[in-house]
């Protein structure tokens, strides 16, 4: 088992697919001379050539419009998004096209495609380039949508995501590109659509996803030396959405948080709040606290924007509120 | 932070309550959910919880003494804290108090031979609405711990899982532990005695009225009993077929055929709708019917008034009602008043037969067991047949053998013929 981080476990999957399977290629801003936004396709230009690592225009409607025209053409392409935040100028190919394809045209037609986008505040990029719009696409069927929080998941999830034959949104978090952590040798997928118990633990069910599930493991930390003993289920995919572990775990903690870096409003937590009630309503002792983003559109200032992000303290009151 | 401790709104109707007894002195510390003072309402004697932790700082009333609800009894406040009563007060007038009359008869509801319609529900508790956490009901049920005995740890008093576990654990369960309702197999219910330690309760005054009443009633009233035991066939099919499609709570019981084939059956008894004092039998001008409803500690009699003049589906809603506000310990004057006879029904707990305490100063009282399918002998033949039995007891001083006996062969008119209970 290699330590390697959350960049490294990405590069890794894009490259052994790339080499396993010539179907596969990559497209978008920067990917290619400059080697990707946040250097996650470093050399890829000289190992597979300028055909299967494509620079594009700045025109995210025609990088995804394109892209599903290849997959329907039997490509496996991965295209790039520079931010979620550019995925609203190709709304329409993301959720009206790629996502519908194959229902509307009684299957004769396939789009494996996998959108790469990088999301998430905290790099002062204010509001229109920090936004986590996360529970946006899980909201749509026929688009998978899956969000690592570990480097093991991050490879695993995206070399599942291009052998898959769906139309997979593949969210990062920009500002745990750095984050290390164990990935097992050799080739290995990660199942789509299935939550993972990250830490086990019997007081307290903190439910997460991405960026805060190393937020929520550093907050377990600090609830451990004050006896609080949390368990920490791993979303993965917010489309298709796997409660079984949820339920699981709640059923016998009687105690949820579900922590997210979006707003709260309509979020993962809203909908994970939701199932809980409906699938284990008679195991509920406490009721369901939410963490998440301030509701405002993020701030530039530094300190600002680090008070409207969910931080690791905001989880561990949260688990006090949760546990009184 | 000091808290003031009001005078809570225990019933519907209620407008002002007697504080009757302090169970908390000045200066005693006190946990949020203990017991503060007993009051009184014109109907039961129930006790006011503390909503605060600390200790009592002040009484705002005396004992023995009427306020209208909302007006401040108490302040609580944490140890040691230095509290400007006034300020704390501020504009809430101190209670415009009135003592007590002392009071001769006891305006407690009168409460008469055991037996029951309804499951056991607690005097004590404030409203019929227990602030428990969906788990905690959950274990609540399966474990039959009773949830109105326990305080809820939770915010806002909240009774969470690990209350309902610290009862099992405790064997405060013990107390907390309901007998279960269901006929014939009750559910197993956690060991009510804890091996080598007695638990002393002190009588509650609802206790206590419904023990001076009933030796009262045993030892002065000369009881006379009668057994019959009638088919109700008939009437278990018609039930049948009248609670086709009907929503649970909706449905007639056997109870309610009872009550309307009494309340038509005294039509033509009025010495048995009466009651007697020192120097008369007075005959009811109203057919009111009372059914008995136990509750945790006790029972009450709650009153159909006028049941020969209302149908089955009115009598089953009105005793529904009635025997809900009882559990819930919000029952106005009006439904524990006037009954002319009563009816005591254990039959939903497989009592195939018993005998009731007269219900002064009332001329009878009908102790019904339970509807059972046995086998019977008609025309010289072995079949299977519906039988219930019921048991009258009387006042002889007011009604004799034969007329109670003719009393209970016409209720056999309405009980086997229950067509003409419509």
């Amino acid at each position: 088992m290699a330590i390697i981080t959350m960049r490294e476990a990405i590069s890794q999957a894009l490259w052994e697919e790339m080499e396993r399977d010539p179907k596969v290629f990559i497209m978008g801003e920067e990917v290619g001379v400059w080697g990707g936004t946040y250097a996650v396709t470093k050399g890829f230009l000289d190992h597979f050539g300028a055909e299967r690592v494509r620079d594009t225009p700045i025109a995210e409607a025609a990088i995804i419009g394109s892209a599903i025209g290849a997959a329907m053409a039997g490509m496996r392409p991965v295209a790039e998004l520079m931010t979620m935040n550019f995925a609203f100028s190709a709304m329409d190919h993301i959720v009206n096209q790629a996502a519908k394809i194959h229902y509307m045209f009684g299957g004769q037609m396939k789009v494996p495609l996998v959108i790469r986008a990088p999301g998430g505040g905290g790099r002062q990029l204010a509001a229109t380039h920090s936004q986590t719009p996360d529970a946006l696409f899980a909201h749509f069927p026929g688009l998978k949508v899956v969000a690592p929080g570990t480097p093991e998941d991050a490879k695993g999830l995206l070399k599942a995501a291009i052998r898959s034959d769906d139309p997979i949104l593949y969210i990062e978090n920009a500002t745990v590109y750095q984050q290390r952590g164990e990935v097992p040798d050799g080739d290995y997928t990660t199942p789509i659509g299935k939550s993972k118990v990250q830490r086990e633990g019997k007081d307290v069910t903190l439910v997460t996803y991405s960026k805060m599930v190393p937020y929520s493991m550093k907050a377990a930390d600090e609830l451990a030396k004050e006896g609080i003993d949390v368990e920490i289920v791993d979303l993965r995919s917010l489309r298709p959405l796997d409660m079984g572990p949820v339920i699981e775990s709640f059923k016998h903690t009687n105690r949820a948080v579900i922590a997210e870096e979006g707003w709260k409003s309509f979020g993962v937590g809203a909908e994970v709040t939701a199932r809980i009630y409906e699938e284990a309503f008679d195991y509920v002792d406490a009721p369901i606290q939410r963490v998440a983003q301030k509701e405002v559109p993020l701030p530039y200032n530094r300190h600002l924007e680090q008070l409207a992000l969910p931080q690791v303290e905001d989880i561990i009151k949260a688990v006090k509120e949760v546990m009184r | 932070m000091a808290e003031i401790i009001e005078m809570p709104k225990l019933g519907f109707d209620m407008a002002e309550g007697t504080l009757v007894k302090w169970l908390k002195d000045e200066g005693e510390k006190i946990e949020k959910g203990d017991m503060l003072a007993d009051i009184e309402t014109d109907k039961a004697t129930l006790q006011v919880e503390s909503s605060a932790s600390g200790v009592v700082l002040k009484h705002l009333v005396e004992a023995n003494t009427t306020v209208p609800i909302a007006s401040p009894i108490a302040v609580i406040a944490t140890e040691g804290e230095q509290v400007d009563l006034e300020q704390l007060l501020g504009g809430k007038a101190l209670p415009a108090a009135k003592a007590a009359q002392p009071q001769e008869s006891q305006p407690i509801p009168s409460a008469p031979a055991p037996g029951s319609t309804a499951a056991s529900a607690s005097v004590s508790q404030e409203s019929g609405f227990i602030k428990a956490s969906p788990v905690a009901k959950a274990i609540a049920a399966d474990k039959a711990v009773n949830l109105a005995a326990l305080n809820g740890s939770g915010p806002g008093g909240r009774i969470v899982k690990r209350d309902v576990e610290a009862a099992l654990q405790s064997g405060s369960a013990s107390q907390a532990v309901q007998s279960s309702p269901a006929p014939g197999m009750p559910a197993p219910a956690q060991a009510q005695i804890i091996p080598g330690q007695d638990t002393r309760i002190s009588i509650s005054r609802l206790r206590g009225a419904i023990g001076k009443r009933m030796q009262e009633s045993n030892q002065n009233i000369p009881h006379f009993f009668l057994t019959r035991s009638y088919d109700v066939g008939s009437l278990m099919q018609m039930r049948k077929q009248m609670n086709e499609g009907r929503d649970k709570g909706n449905k007639v019981s056997v109870n309610d055929f009872v009550v309307r084939a009494i309340a038509l059956a005294l039509r033509q008894f009025p010495n048995i709708n009466a009651s007697i004092s020192e120097q008369e039998i007075i005959q009811h001008g109203n057919i009111n019917v009372g059914v008995a409803v136990a509750l945790d500690n006790g029972l009450l009699t709650v009153v159909v008034k006028n049941a020969d003049q209302k149908d089955l589906d009115q009598i089953g809603w009105e005793t529904g009602q009635l025997s809900q506000r009882a559990r819930d310990g919000k029952l106005r004057n009006e439904d524990i008043e006037g009954s002319t006879f009563t009816i005591s029904n254990l039959g939903m707990y497989g009592i195939e037969e018993f005998s009731a305490i007269v219900n002064p100063p009332e001329a009878a009282i009908l102790a019904v067991g339970s509807a059972q399918q046995v086998p019977v002998v008609e025309d010289g033949a072995l079949k299977t047949g519906w039988r219930m039995k019921a048991t009258l007891s009387a006042d002889h001083r007011i009604t004799d053998g034969a007329e109670a006996a003719r009393f209970m062969q016409h209720l056999a008119l309405y009980l086997e013929q229950p067509w003409r209970l419509v």
